[in-house]
């Protein structure tokens, strides 16, 4: 797994990918910082992360959408596959490698966080930390169940292209099942829709709320995504 | 060692392979003959793991691939049939990242050297995959497969792309490496598999209609012992001539070779030696004989002879 990981994180870094998902992140939430907080005045970045947020449905499968598909399109997979690695391995490695390229540009929330906490207190304010944390978890989760299903996808086709659009498809229609729900007269279908809405949950984090049953839902999500992959790859060699 | 037992791999209706069984011991190079599309690299994929078989069993030192992957894929070296090469990274990060990959114990650094001497990529190694000739890409690939030293090495045609000196070069080193190593290399290249290998196995459309070594192969077909002559001189005379050895069997006018020059094959009857016979009556006539060879059956007729069906039917009443 490890070198899986290392080979792909270094593969982020020596092709611009990588450096251009840093880069659009980074400009992005810096836009919306000056937007939402600086110009206005304000400490609360609820409004970064919300618009973060949205952005993250479409980048986060740009950097994911190479993940599988490349590896099957330049046989590479005839390496991995056949030497003595898991399944898990593989999988495990290809995530990590894009949580971890994700996590680095997430890093720079916490540094506006500590900029803006520093200008609120020279005029005797006090910087939200609970509701940030909040905010950041969220991001964090939302971050990693976007991956997964931006690998899953692209473990589904060869063409990096259809992979990317998929998975933007995938991420848009999760986080609209609130609003599909609301539009369900069956009370019970609706309510079944509705607690498994990604942005219901995440909405919870950015309250400052920690629970653990939201947690849960996050991670067995992105457990199951990252199943189904290894599930897709195996059922590969069968065809 | 490796033992294939009664492999099968259906497309959907297709059978790509058909009904396979053979095994390989250690030190041996097996080659793998067969036209395009005969299921030599679907074999060679199931071998390795990458597919699995739809029924059949494969062991690779006694591991079944199936139930133990990891271990048994611990001694494995493949070169697909095309290179599994990360474009994106230089020839040494690459076989680092292998070496990693295959969690080898081996010193690195030697190791990693010896390899690249061994596949002659030493003056690319800081170089980009990317920009790396076909020839090289191969000999990259080569040497990935040889990474960890593993015990079984499967080449899907190794000498794709390379130039004639390489060629001969990668041949002395599956030679040298097939003394310590079990080593099967699949090929449609009939001269290279009869230069390597010790034993050859024939498919077609996913059968295995051979399996032999190559001396016993072409002896099972052409058992009578065939001579090729060129004799200079009036070819119906010389026919007569030849007819007239009590020891020959058939004699054919096989085509003219020149100004009055004709080539014959004669075949002998079981075993016995005409040549002799052959120089006495033509020197008697001063009819000068310019070439006399034997003509054993090269793996290109062995080849075409199984492939089109003539050995076939004849090897079912024969086995």
């Amino acid at each position: 797994m490890t070198a899986i990981l290392k080979r792909e994180i270094r593969a982020y870094f020596t092709t611009p990918l990588g450096f251009v998902f840093l880069a659009v992140f980074c400009s992005l939430s810096g836009l919306f910082l000056w937007l939402d907080c600086l110009a206005v005045e304000s400490s609360a970045m609820g409004g970064v992360f919300q618009m973060m947020f949205f952005v993250n449905i479409i980048i986060i499968p740009v950097l994911t959408m190479r993940t599988i598909a490349d590896d099957k399109r330049q046989k590479t997979d005839q390496l991995t596959l056949t030497s003595p690695v898991s399944l898990f391995g593989i999988v495990a490695g290809k995530f990590l490698g894009a949580f971890f390229v994700f996590m680095c540009a997430s890093t720079v929330m916490i540094i506006y966080a500590v900029f803006l906490s520093a200008a609120t207190a020279s005029v005797d304010g006090k910087f939200e930390w609970g509701m940030f944390w909040g905010h950041y978890a969220g991001l964090v989760l939302i971050g990693a169940l976007f991956i997964s299903i931006g690998i899953f996808i692209s473990s589904l086709t060869e063409s990096q292209m259809i992979a990317a659009i998929g998975s933007i498809v995938v991420n848009i229609v999760i986080c609209l099942f609130d609003i599909i729900s609301s539009y369900i007269s069956n009370a019970t279908l609706s309510d079944i829709i509705n607690s498994l809405s990604v942005y219901y949950k995440y909405s919870e984090f950015t309250q400052g709320i920690f629970s653990l049953k939201n947690i849960v839902f996050f991670l067995s999500i992105i457990v199951l995504f990252n199943f189904f992959t290894i599930r897709v790859i195996e059922r590969r060699r069968y065809v | 060692m490796i033992e294939v037992k009664e492999l099968c791999k259906n497309y959907g209706s297709k059978k790509a392979v058909d009904n396979i069984s053979f095994t390989a011991e250690n030190g041996e190079i097996l080659g793998f003959l067969g036209p395009n599309g005969a299921g030599k690299s679907t074999t060679m994929n199931i071998l390795t793991g990458y597919l699995s078989a739809t029924s059949g069993q494969v062991l690779l030192n006694g591991i079944d691939i199936l139930e133990d992957p990891v271990a048994a894929k611990k001694n494995i070296g493949y070169l697909p049939e095309i290179p599994p090469l990360y474009q994106d990274m230089t020839v040494d990060e690459y076989l680092n990242f292998v070496y990693e990959l295959k969690k080898c114990r081996l010193p690195k650094r030697s190791h990693l050297g010896e390899i690249c001497e061994l596949s002659r990529i030493d003056d690319v190694r800081k170089r980009v995959i990317r920009n790396l000739s076909k020839g090289y890409r191969q000999r990259v690939g080569l040497a990935q497969s040889l990474v960890g030293n593993p015990k079984t090495l499967i080449l899907d045609e190794p000498t794709v792309g390379l130039d004639p000196k390489q060629i001969i070069e990668i041949r002395t080193l599956i030679k040298k490496l097939g003394k310590n190593h079990t080593v099967i290399l699949s090929s449609h290249i009939l001269s290279e598999v009869q230069a390597v290998c010790d034993k050859i196995i024939v498919i077609d459309k996913g059968k295995l209609i051979a399996n032999d070594t190559a001396q016993n192969l072409s002896h099972s077909l052409g058992s009578d012992n065939k001579l090729v002559v060129q004799v200079e001189g009036p070819s119906k005379e010389v026919k007569e001539l030849l007819e007239g050895i009590s020891a020959a069997d058939r004699v054919y006018e096989i085509r003219s070779a020149g100004k009055n020059v004709t080539e014959y094959e004669i075949s002998a009857k079981n075993g016995s030696d005409i040549r002799r016979e052959i120089f006495r009556r033509m020197a008697a006539r001063n009819y000068p004989i310019l070439l006399m060879r034997n003509s054993e059956l090269t793996l290109e007729e062995i080849f075409l002879k199984l492939t089109t069906g003539d050995f076939y039917g004849k090897s079912e009443g024969d086995r």
